[in-house]
């Protein structure tokens, strides 16, 4: 069984992050695999051990995002793509779907693609979609547990109004939520492993597509407006005072 | 300008969102709903209560759960019959994979979760927040129909009109659907997180007595007829459900009103409530970096402080 995992690189959480001359600037905040991505990673790796699986890791982006494949190496992953082409420096999220649909068809023999919910960069939670439409499989998201069954997949996902059960056939496209646990950290010996593994480098040649035409474009970056209320700390001499004079503060902004 | 804006539901249950987009269509022009369901024929209703002009509806027993395929070629169908130049969805789990399935088969692209639209010469410039809400985005869609999805709670709710009339058109539908549906377990009733006015949240600061905590939060909420949210940590403690996270990984909330008790404030946590109108916290710490973004705080004990606030707003709103 071969699982497919696809990975973004992305600044780190912690970053700040502000706009300068329409480009985003984290000063020098490390890029890492995004945070979504590692649970991605983390159930693909679960199944590995489940049902005897290989994973692959699977990047679009810059040289630099090596780093974020090798993170997924250094978990655990048996081996890592990095597609990398100076044309594919802006891509919308249906974009990207169809250079990873034509990456994990030329991998071939896909039984499950894995995913994160969303990158926290941009943001758009469409692209599982997009490649399952783009292959015409299944599509299974906001996946918490899963088990694969035969030729079948039954997984447990959860939606705003509850929990779901469901099945399909695979081979499947699956998004990944963080209740699969916490992404396991790197070995020391996955560590090693990922320092010598050579990840090979496809480009739109090797896929054999053209770049894909885009739809969205951002017009302009900005910084959120200056938050102007420095926080006023309520002060009284009992907690019900408090309570009373927050009380009057709540109801004269009239937000209620 | 016609607008067609999907009604999202969940067994007939509409997301509350869809009215808003509903709203907002109308004042670029004339307003379709699109109503895709099983029995759904009161919601085609409702949405002409709400502004629209005219509602297509696709009432099929292939359309009975949601499925992201069926719902997908139902929707492109129509679009390629007579296609509009703005979709608009609510920003739901559902309709995130419909737009997303719907740009692929129409070749054009989704601008999601949007908390702004301006509208010039029938194209849209969308404003988002991007990278975890610390920067926002504005951007366009080059392509046609031009697919939106709209933040719960970013445009305002229109007042809907009781008996107001207007053409309901059945549509066929398209069947597929890959996966199938085996069970489902509703999650806690209540105020839905993403469409409610007022959250009332805590964290780890309820850990000397978590049951007991969490209970005066609700009770809190239960007064301002808000909902109960948590941060990861008192999430990843079993304190609450994981459906209850605000953050990151968890919910994205705008409410009128977010009060945080018992949470430090970190960057995570605060990318799912920073866009709230008013925020208020309740911490120990004087120096927890949540008083930076709160327009109110008070340091002190959640455990003394909570039931105070829920005494004295039951007093002043006289319940
Ligand atoms: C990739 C990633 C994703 C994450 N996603 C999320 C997310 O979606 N949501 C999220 O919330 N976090 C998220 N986190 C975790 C986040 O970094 C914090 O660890 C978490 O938000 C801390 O929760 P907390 O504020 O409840 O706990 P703490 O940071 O431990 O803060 C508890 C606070 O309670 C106060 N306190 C203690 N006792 C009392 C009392 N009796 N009365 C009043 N105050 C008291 C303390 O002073 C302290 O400030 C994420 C982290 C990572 C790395
Ligand atoms: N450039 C990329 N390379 C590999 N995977 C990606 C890329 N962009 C997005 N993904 C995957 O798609 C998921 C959703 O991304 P998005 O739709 O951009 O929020 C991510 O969590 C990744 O698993």
């Amino acid at each position: 069984m071969k699982i497919v995992v696809c990975v973004k690189q992305t600044p780190d959480s912690e970053a700040k992050l502000t706009a300068q001359n329409g480009q985003p600037s984290w000063g020098d905040a490390p890029l890492v695999i995004n945070p979504f991505d590692e649970y991605a990673v983390e159930g693909a790796l679960q199944q590995k051990e489940a049902v005897d699986a290989s994973v692959t890791a699977l990047c679009i982006g810059p040289e630099a995002a090596r780093d974020a494949l090798k993170h997924a190496l250094a978990m655990g992953a048996d081996e890592a793509i990095l597609v990398s082409d100076p044309a594919l420096e802006e891509l919308d999220s249906a974009g990207a779907a169809r250079i990873l649909a034509a990456a994990i068809q030329k991998i071939g023999d896909a039984d499950l693609v894995f995913f994160g919910r969303q990158t926290i960069d941009n943001g758009t939670g469409l692209v599982p979609a997009q490649v399952a439409r783009v292959l015409g499989w299944p599509l299974l998201s906001l996946v918490g547990a899963m088990t694969v069954e035969g030729a079948e997949i039954k997984v447990e996902r959860t939606i705003e109004e509850g929990k779901q059960i469901a099945r399909a056939k695979l081979p499947a496209v699956l998004s990944i939520m963080q209740s699969v646990g916490e992404p396991r950290y790197p070995s020391f010996m996955g560590i090693r492993k990922a320092g010598k593994a050579t990840i090979p480098v496809w480009t739109l040649a090797d896929l054999g597509i053209a770049a894909p035409a885009q739809a969205v474009w951002r017009a302009e970056l900005l910084n959120p407006p200056a938050h102007d209320s420095h926080c006023e700390i309520i002060k009284a001499d009992s907690p019900e005072a408090i309570a009373e004079a927050l009380v009057e503060k709540i109801l004269a902004e009239k937000v209620l | 300008m016609n607008t067609w804006v999907y009604i999202d539901h969940f067994n007939g249950q509409p997301a509350p969102a869809s009215w808003e987009a509903l709203g907002l269509a109308k004042t670029f022009g004339a307003a379709t709903a699109l109503v895709f369901g099983q029995n759904v024929e009161a919601l085609a209703k409702i949405a002409l209560e709400y502004g629209a002009d005219s509602v297509l509806l696709a009432d099929d027993p292939a359309l009975a759960v949601f499925s992201p395929e069926a719902f997908t070629s139902t929707l492109a169908a129509l679009a390629s019959d007579s296609p509009p130049a703005l979709i608009l969805f609510p920003t739901t789990s559902r309709t995130r994979e419909l737009a997303a399935m719907l740009a692929v088969d129409l070749v054009t692209g989704v601008l999601v979760d949007v908390t702004g639209l301006e509208l010039a010469d029938g194209r849209v410039i969308a404003t988002r927040p991007v990278y975890e809400g610390k920067l926002l985005e504005k951007t366009t869609c080059s392509a046609s129909p031009q697919l939106v999805t709209l933040r719960a709670r970013a445009f305002p709710k229109p007042t809907p009109e009781a008996g107001r009339a207007g053409e309901i058109k059945k549509v066929s539908a398209q069947a597929g659907g890959a996966a199938v549906i085996e069970g489902f377990v509703a999650g806690e009733q209540g105020v839905s997180l993403t469409d409610a006015g007022v959250v009332v949240s805590a964290g780890r600061g309820v850990s000397n007595d978590p049951a007991e905590g969490f209970k005066l939060v609700a009770e809190l909420a239960a007064v301002l007829g808000g909902a109960v949210g948590a941060s990861r940590a008192a999430v990843d403690a079993g304190y609450i459900p994981y459906a209850n996270q605000i953050g990151q990984t968890g919910k994205v909330v705008s409410p009128d009103l977010y009060i945080a008790a018992g949470i430090s404030g970190a960057i995570q946590h605060m990318s799912g409530m920073r866009s709230s109108k008013l925020i208020v916290a309740i911490n120990k710490d004087a120096e927890a970096p949540i008083f930076q973004a709160a327009r109110y705080g008070v340091v002190g004990d959640l455990f003394t402080l909570v039931p105070a606030l829920t005494e004295a707003f039951k007093k002043k709103l006289g319940k």
